[in-house]
């Protein structure tokens, strides 16, 4: 009688002593950090009741005392968003499909890539610092930075989204002798459509909630108002622009979903 | 007429998948070429309109030799060759009406065709075809809500707007019920009589072959090894085509079937609707 067989998935990496290696490498460096991390928990409880009430003075949010200031401030991100992401979309367009491997040739994709992989190297806030040194303080700089952000994110999901379509149908579309720019808005358009819309919408909503952060180094945009508010210890204003910068963010939320289901 | 020597296709990978394949396909005819996966079927005609570089060899179609073209006498060309793909290849987010007007491509230029303002003959004509194979009542469905029959009739038009001298059909029955393989087959070979079309069809299915092509060719691994008439099929061929297995029923089955098809179906006509 033979014994009976038995079967184990195969592990996921071969060799037995790169396998343990890695898996008590990992290990050893998981306590080491755990080791190094110092929590002080005094001054943890000390800062308990701090949070207390550091959140209650944000109550009640005051909307009318800083009102023109902060509708400025937001309608100034608003314009800055709108116009960073149709710029950033616009230029990611030519460079997304440069960076999409099925459709340029080795040399321009290397270019497209390195021009994606640059653009996102730096934070946007960094971005902004440059552009508020070399342009000055106010929205510009704030533009320049998020249409750059903008870039580097759209031009690579753009490129992915290419890479990953159906191949036949683009190819049906070829063999009708269409031209290449034929060839793409009737084969590479329409099925990349959806999800560019949607991730249109995220991008927007990315850099509307930047252009807050941005304002802190002087590129404009309602981050200065909240900056300020803070500094002045009047934390019911900040409360009112938290709560404006969340039901746009939330409005943003509810209509990408809405426009995603009309277009599908 | 369409004349290929010695294509041969070797892919990066190292794979031959054409050997010294010498062809000829006079105006009109309608051939078949099977053979087993793999065999290079639907590499052969991908290198007729060159969606696949043929590594050495000529591809001459009438007068022009395919395989030396610039990329603008390229898209010139394939506006000659319609192609009918396996699982239809339509792109299914555009209406019945752009994919079938897409084969127009090659004959507007980028603006008329990304305001979709296609000249009103083209217009006229894809109606023209869309009733034909009786899905004009379709034309502003998207292509994604068809069902597989009606989807190849709407690649089938893709392929006919083209005006095309030659049809390239690559595996056009794969993925539909043996009743509307029969009647997708039998519509291309009317088209293809009505228009004086030659056409390649590969097909895996020995039976639909038999019914519908005037020529069988039979490739292996890269190179040809039967060509001649359906009734010439004998299981020693398929043996040599597709390897060693119980040919005589599938042969005998043929007359079986064919007879049933015949009666069951009386017209053409009906069997399209």
């Amino acid at each position: 009688m033979s014994a009976p067989r038995t079967w184990k998935r195969p592990p996921f990496i071969e060799r037995p002593l790169l396998r343990w290696g890695l898996i008590t490498g990992g290990t050893i460096f998981l306590l080491l950090s755990i080791g190094t991390m110092e929590v002080n928990w005094e001054r943890v409880a000390a800062g308990l009741p701090r949070a207390e009430r550091f959140v209650a003075s944000f109550f009640p949010p005051d909307f009318t005392s800083k009102s023109s200031d902060i509708w400025e401030g937001i309608v100034e991100s608003l314009w800055m968003t709108v116009v960073s992401t149709i710029i950033g979309i616009l230029l990611s367009i030519p460079v997304g499909l440069g960076a999409a491997r099925n459709l340029s040739p080795r040399f321009v994709y290397l270019i497209s890539r390195g021009i994606l992989a640059l653009s996102r190297t730096f934070p946007e806030i960094i971005i902004a610092l440059f552009a508020v040194k070399l342009f000055g303080f106010g929205p510009f700089a704030g533009i320049i930075a998020l249409s750059i952000g903008s870039i580097g994110f759209y031009g690579k999901l753009l490129a992915e989204d290419i890479e990953d379509m159906d191949p036949v149908q683009a190819e049906a579309v070829k063999a009708t002798g269409a031209s290449w720019f034929q060839w793409l808005n009737y084969s590479v358009q329409p099925q990349v459509m959806p999800r560019m819309i949607g991730l249109a919408m995220y991008r927007f909503d990315i850099n509307f909630r930047e252009s807050a952060v941005l304002g802190i180094v002087g590129a404009g945009g309602i981050g200065a108002t909240l900056l300020t508010s803070f500094g002045r210890y009047e934390f019911s204003s900040s409360a009112a622009i938290l709560l404006i910068i969340i039901g746009i963010v939330m409005a943003v939320e509810y209509s990408s979903g809405y426009i995603r289901k009309w277009i599908q | 007429m369409l004349r290929l020597e010695n294509l041969t296709k070797r892919y990066k990978t190292g794979d031959l998948a054409l050997k010294d394949i010498d062809l000829e396909v006079p105006d009109g005819q309608v051939m078949a070429l099977i053979g087993p996966s793999g065999a290079g079927k639907s590499t052969l005609i991908r290198c007729v309109n060159r969606l696949v570089e043929p590594t050495s060899g000529s591809v001459r179609l009438n007068d022009s030799e395919i395989s030396s073209l610039g990329q603008n006498q390229l898209r010139k060309a394939r506006r000659r060759m319609g192609m009918i793909f396996q699982e239809y290849a339509l792109v299914e987010r555009l209406s019945v009406m752009e994919n079938v007007l897409s084969g127009r491509l090659g004959y507007v230029s980028f603006w008329r065709s990304y305001f979709r303002k296609f000249p009103q003959n083209d217009i006229d004509e894809a109606f023209r075809l869309l009733e034909r194979v009786g899905l004009d009542h379709m034309a502003d469905k998207r292509a994604d809500e068809l069902s597989g029959g009606q989807r190849q009739r709407v690649g089938i038009c893709r392929a006919l707007i083209q005006d095309p001298e030659l049809l390239l059909i690559d595996e056009p029955t794969a993925s539909l019920d043996p009743k509307t393989s029969r009647q997708i087959m039998r519509l291309i070979c009317e088209l293809c009589k009505e228009r004086k079309l030659s056409a390649i069809i590969n097909i895996h299915d020995v039976l639909l072959a038999q019914m519908f092509a005037e020529r069988i060719v039979g490739l292996q691994l890269g190179e040809v090894v039967y060509d001649g008439p359906p009734g010439n099929l004998t299981a020693d061929v398929l043996t040599t085509i597709y390897g060693e297995e119980d040919w005589e029923a599938t042969i005998e089955k043929i007359d079986d079937e064919d007879d049933e098809d015949l009666d069951s179906v009386p017209t053409s006509a009906d069997a399209v609707e």
